[in-house]
């Protein structure tokens, strides 16, 4: 693989006041790289902050009252203080985003072919009819059969796999070096999932585009990802290459996330076990460790003091009491 | 579409038969005899004689109704009791005036209150936004004859920019093939004729205008904050659109849709406040003619007009439906 | 101050709905410019419309000052009549606070006969459905067929000059509204979870309807009570305008005032000035008041 760098985020900050209240960190000293080529996972729970880290990259967060700190260099400039003209000559065409709603992420009055070819027009000079033949054949690409007609369709004419489809195709319509797949296939049936996953799969390999694939489901990051950050409330708590991450998770909150999961390697007699809590019991990072009040594993450190991100063995972690052990230790515990 | 149209025309059949039934019953219903009601107490007997022979008020009241149907379906929608005229003709002659007023007074709303409505929206929250709200609110609560007397008042009486009265300058002596006078002006090559209607039309359509005004920028400013916070929107910056095709392709197409609707449920105020701005100045419109039928109890006038102008009213939210329909796919289909 | 109070405010709100939706709104409503400003309007002209007589200079409709020589609707304003005198020779500040006081009784009472007969019908065309509600519907579409200033007209019309008439021709108006948030308010509540759960508890339909599709109802209908008070003032003073308004002299009210006022127009604006601003002034109060009542409950603000 080639380990070029393509994005290096660095220190990634972000910070939501509304008047009257008081403000919100809802991202804090984020930092990662991804190469060219490489796909980067990032999971969490909602509000953990991985939303936000992908709009903050992407310039998608409101202006008014959002403040974002820290750098994200692409290709030897910083997106994050770039001006927006800018920022608009690589969004869509060298970085692009799929999100994770299709049914509202599409515009209800607006064509699909129209929805597809100005992103194309928009970054390639082309005659709408060379916009309008390349939309048909990324239609095709997607798996979307017909595309012809598709193009005259309008988002409501379609089912939610069809239209999460139309999504990756116009990400996918410049041929981007980075796609960032915002839980891209949560809002849509079982069976969808794994057939969109594994087209994404190929599209992406196919073309060699870098893929930051941010979701809540570890099941989605196993057979796509090379490298994995799991963030809780805001930071990243454990960043590992895959195999180590799923084999010998440090941080109790990935060991949760981990167990959580229904595995078809697992005794028939062991339950799942759910993390004790929701995401809403958390204390503040500066207060000591945000996940203390769920963990099972917590120290009386973990109240005095505020966890960083440390070299561990083989990987980041943020944890005063790591969990020990390799894969089978832990299933006896 | 065709389907669609035929539904909505026949969901119009009972409410306008409703209608006339409450319009019936609405002469009858005026205090002491019907002739009488209708003629005022200095009548004499002969015309009494006469009203009560035309209207059949000594007729069974089934019976009368019928009439009164068969007159309307034959376009006899009465007479004048005082000028002694057709109330159908009467409408259709005063009728252009009042649109002319109206399409001024929609045509300032929209101009005006779009912008600013977008960008209430697009900054809700600030001061600008505020300020944008309690503006338009402003035009909204001075009422409209009141607004029209103050119009008058500073920009004709004490500034003189405007004539305060009537709908041209009769010295111009122009021509008036249709009975809209800017409209005459054009198509008869007199722009100048053309051009004084219009000057005549500017205070009172300002003043009628602030009603749809308030209304028009108060629903743009929330469309406008619902959309851009729409899932869609957020995808098409992250096309690296640029910032005009997002407001104009991605915003404004959704938000101005439930604007439209509103814009022709604004018709019918507009017609209510056609009757106050047309009296402050002398416009001689529908407004005017159904204010001095009301003053003069002229009730088969009153009568004839508020269904004529039920039926229009009717007409347009119809059109306004069907329009609907073209700008939303959504609708378009089903 | 940090990442803990992400969710924490939501988690409480949550615990208890109802009673966290008004007093949110009212914590809200506060902070809001617009609130207070509306707020403080409205209770200014309660206090004015409630004492009138203590608050008032004169005696309404006093001509006492019709033989002077020199009338002050001429000169401006005088000794003693600080706003002056009207063409009939009366306090025109008397005048103003009277007024006050009638839109306050007219603007209540048609509101009144609007809600109560507007709110009976869309209940009755919610909570029953079928041939009831198209019935109902019907005759509220047969209403909204006709501009609601005209419909006023052709009811006062009817009903000849008196401040009754006015109330009624008024309320007539804004039954339709009424009835359609109603109605609309109970269809959309009729499925929702706490419907279909006290349903399932096996509740009379008549307990729901009272004891829960009724209550989560008021918000909008009192938001547009408020509203309707506006349009209620703006419009007597328009029925007033079109000769329609009350026939006794000896009361004061804003629109006939500004009619009054048109024929000295040129020498003495203010005369129409006064009444015409107390009308915007007290309608733009309850606008304010219910847009931003409207907004403080709206529950997509709610965050």
């Amino acid at each position: 693989m080639n380990e070029k760098q393509l994005l290096s985020v660095d220190g990634l900050s972000v910070t939501f006041s509304r008047r009257g209240r008081d403000p919100v960190e809802a991202v804090s000293e984020v930092s990662f790289t991804i190469a060219e080529g490489e796909h980067v996972g990032i999971v969490g729970e909602s509000g953990s902050g991985k939303s936000v880290t992908a709009m903050a990259l992407m310039g998608l967060l409101p202006e008014r009252g959002t403040t974002v700190e820290g750098s994200a260099t692409y290709r030897e400039q910083d997106l994050l203080s770039m001006s927006r003209r800018q920022l608009n000559q690589i969004r869509g065409s060298e970085i692009a985003m799929v999100f994770q709603d299709p049914m509202s992420s599409l515009n209800p009055v607006v064509t699909i072919g129209t929805q597809i070819s100005e992103v194309i027009r928009r970054h390639h000079r082309v005659s709408s009819k060379e916009a309008a033949n390349r939309s048909a054949e990324m239609l095709d690409r997607v798996g979307i059969p017909d595309p012809r007609r598709r193009l005259r369709e309008y988002p409501h004419q379609l089912s939610g796999g069809i239209r999460q489809r139309v999504l990756i195709a116009i990400a996918l319509a410049c041929e981007p070096r980075l796609l960032i797949a915002d839980e891209p296939t949560t809002a849509l049936d079982v069976t969808i999932q794994a057939q969109i996953l594994n087209e994404l799969k190929e599209l992406v390999a196919d073309t060699g585009t870098s893929l930051i694939m941010i979701t809540h489901d570890l099941g989605v990051i196993a057979g796509l990802c090379d490298r994995v950050h799991v963030m809780y409330s805001g930071r990243i708590v454990e960043s590992a290459r895959r195999y180590q991450l799923f084999t010998t998770p440090r941080h109790p909150y990935t060991g949760g996330l981990l167990q959580s999961v229904p595995r078809l390697d697992s005794p028939q007699d062991e339950p799942l076990r759910p993390i004790e809590g929701s995401p809403t019991d958390t204390i503040p990072w500066t207060d000591g460790c945000a996940f203390q009040p769920r963990c099972p594993h917590a120290i009386d450190q973990c109240l005095e003091a505020t966890p960083h991100l440390e070299p561990y063995e083989d990987r980041m972690l943020r944890c005063f009491n790591p969990l020990k052990g390799d894969e089978d230790d832990k299933r006896d515990r | 579409m065709l389907r669609f149209i035929v539904v909505r025309l026949t969901q119009l059949i009972p409410t306008l038969f409703g209608l006339s039934v409450l319009l019936f019953a609405w002469v009858r219903a005026l205090p002491g005899d019907p002739a009488r009601a209708l003629l005022g107490d200095r009548a004499t007997p002969e015309a009494i004689e006469r009203i009560n022979d035309t209207y059949g008020f000594d007729e069974p009241l089934i019976q009368q109704y019928g009439m009164y149907l068969s007159a309307l379906f034959h376009g006899d929608f009465g007479e004048s009791i005082k000028k002694h005229e057709p109330v159908l003709s009467a409408f259709f002659d005063k009728l252009p005036a009042t649109v002319e007023l109206s399409v001024v007074a929609l045509l300032f709303a929209v101009v005006v209150g779009i912008p600013l409505g977008y960008l209430a929206g697009k900054r809700s929250g600030t001061n600008v936004d505020g300020g944008i709200v309690t503006l338009s609110l402003l035009g909204s609560v001075v009422p409209v004859f009141f607004l029209a007397l103050l119009l008058k008042y500073v920009f004709s009486i004490e500034l003189e920019f405007f004539d305060s009265v009537g709908r041209q300058d009769a010295r111009l002596d122009a021509a008036h093939t249709t009975g809209f006078y800017i409209f005459d002006g054009i198509i008869n090559g007199q722009f100048a004729a053309a051009f004084d209607a219009f000057k005549h039309l500017v205070l009172p359509g300002l003043a009628l205008g602030t009603i749809p005004l308030a209304v028009v920028v108060r629903q743009t400013r929330g469309a406008v904050a619902e959309v851009i916070n729409e899932d869609y929107v957020r995808t098409a910056r992250a096309k690296g659109l640029r910032s005009t095709t997002i407001t104009v392709r991605h915003v404004m197409r959704n938000a101005l849709l439930p604007v439209v609707t509103t814009l022709g449920l604004q018709l019918g105020l507009l017609f209510s406040g056609a009757v106050l701005t047309e009296t402050v100045f002398a416009l001689d419109g529908v407004g005017q003619y159904l204010y001095q039928a009301i003053r003069d109890r002229d009730y088969p006038v009153l009568q004839g007009f508020i269904l004529l102008i039920a039926l229009i009213y009717a007409l347009i939210t119809l059109i306004v439906d069907l329009s609907y329909g073209l700008i939303d796919p959504r609708v378009r289909e089903s | 101050m940090t990442e803990g109070t992400i969710n924490g405010p939501r988690a409480r709100a949550q615990r208890s709905h109802g009673d966290s939706l008004w007093r949110g709104a009212f914590r809200r409503l506060s902070r809001s410019p617009m609130a207070i400003a509306g707020a403080l309007i409205v209770v200014v002209f309660l206090i004015v419309a409630t004492f009138a007589p203590v608050l008032a200079p004169y005696e309404p409709a006093s001509t006492e000052w019709t033989q002077l020589s020199t009338p002050y609707w001429v000169q401006g304003h005088g000794p003693g009549h600080p706003l002056g005198i009207d063409r009939w020779g009366s306090d025109m500040l008397t005048q103003l606070i009277f007024g006050a006081r009638q839109s306050l009784i007219i603007g209540v009472v048609a509101t009144a006969i609007g809600l109560l007969a507007g709110a009976a019908l869309g209940t009755l065309a919610g909570a029953f459905g079928g041939w009831v509600d198209m019935i109902v519907m019907r005759i509220v579409d047969i209403m909204l067929s006709i501009p609601s200033l005209l419909l006023a007209i052709s009811i006062a019309a009817i009903l000849g000059k008196s401040s009754a008439a006015l109330m009624i021709a008024i309320g007539v108006g804004q039954v339709p509204i009424f009835a359609r948030l109603l109605r609309g308010s109970m269809l959309g509540q009729k499925n929702a979870d706490y419907v279909l759960a006290a349903d399932a508890l096996g509740l009379r339909r008549r307990t729901i309807v009272m004891g829960h599709v009724l209550p989560n109802s008021l918000g909008p209908t009192i938001v547009q009570a408020t509203l309707n008070l506006a349009t209620a003032i703006i419009e007597v003073a328009a029925l007033s305008y079109l000769g329609l308004g009350e026939g006794d002299p000896a009361v004061a009210e804003w629109g006939r005032m500004i009619v009054s006022a048109q024929d000295r127009f040129e020498i003495a604006p203010w005369l129409a000035f006064y009444p015409g601003i107390c009308i915007a002034i007290t309608a733009l109060g309850f606008t304010l008041l219910g847009e931003s009542l409207r907004e403080a409950l709206d529950p997509k603000q709610r965050r």
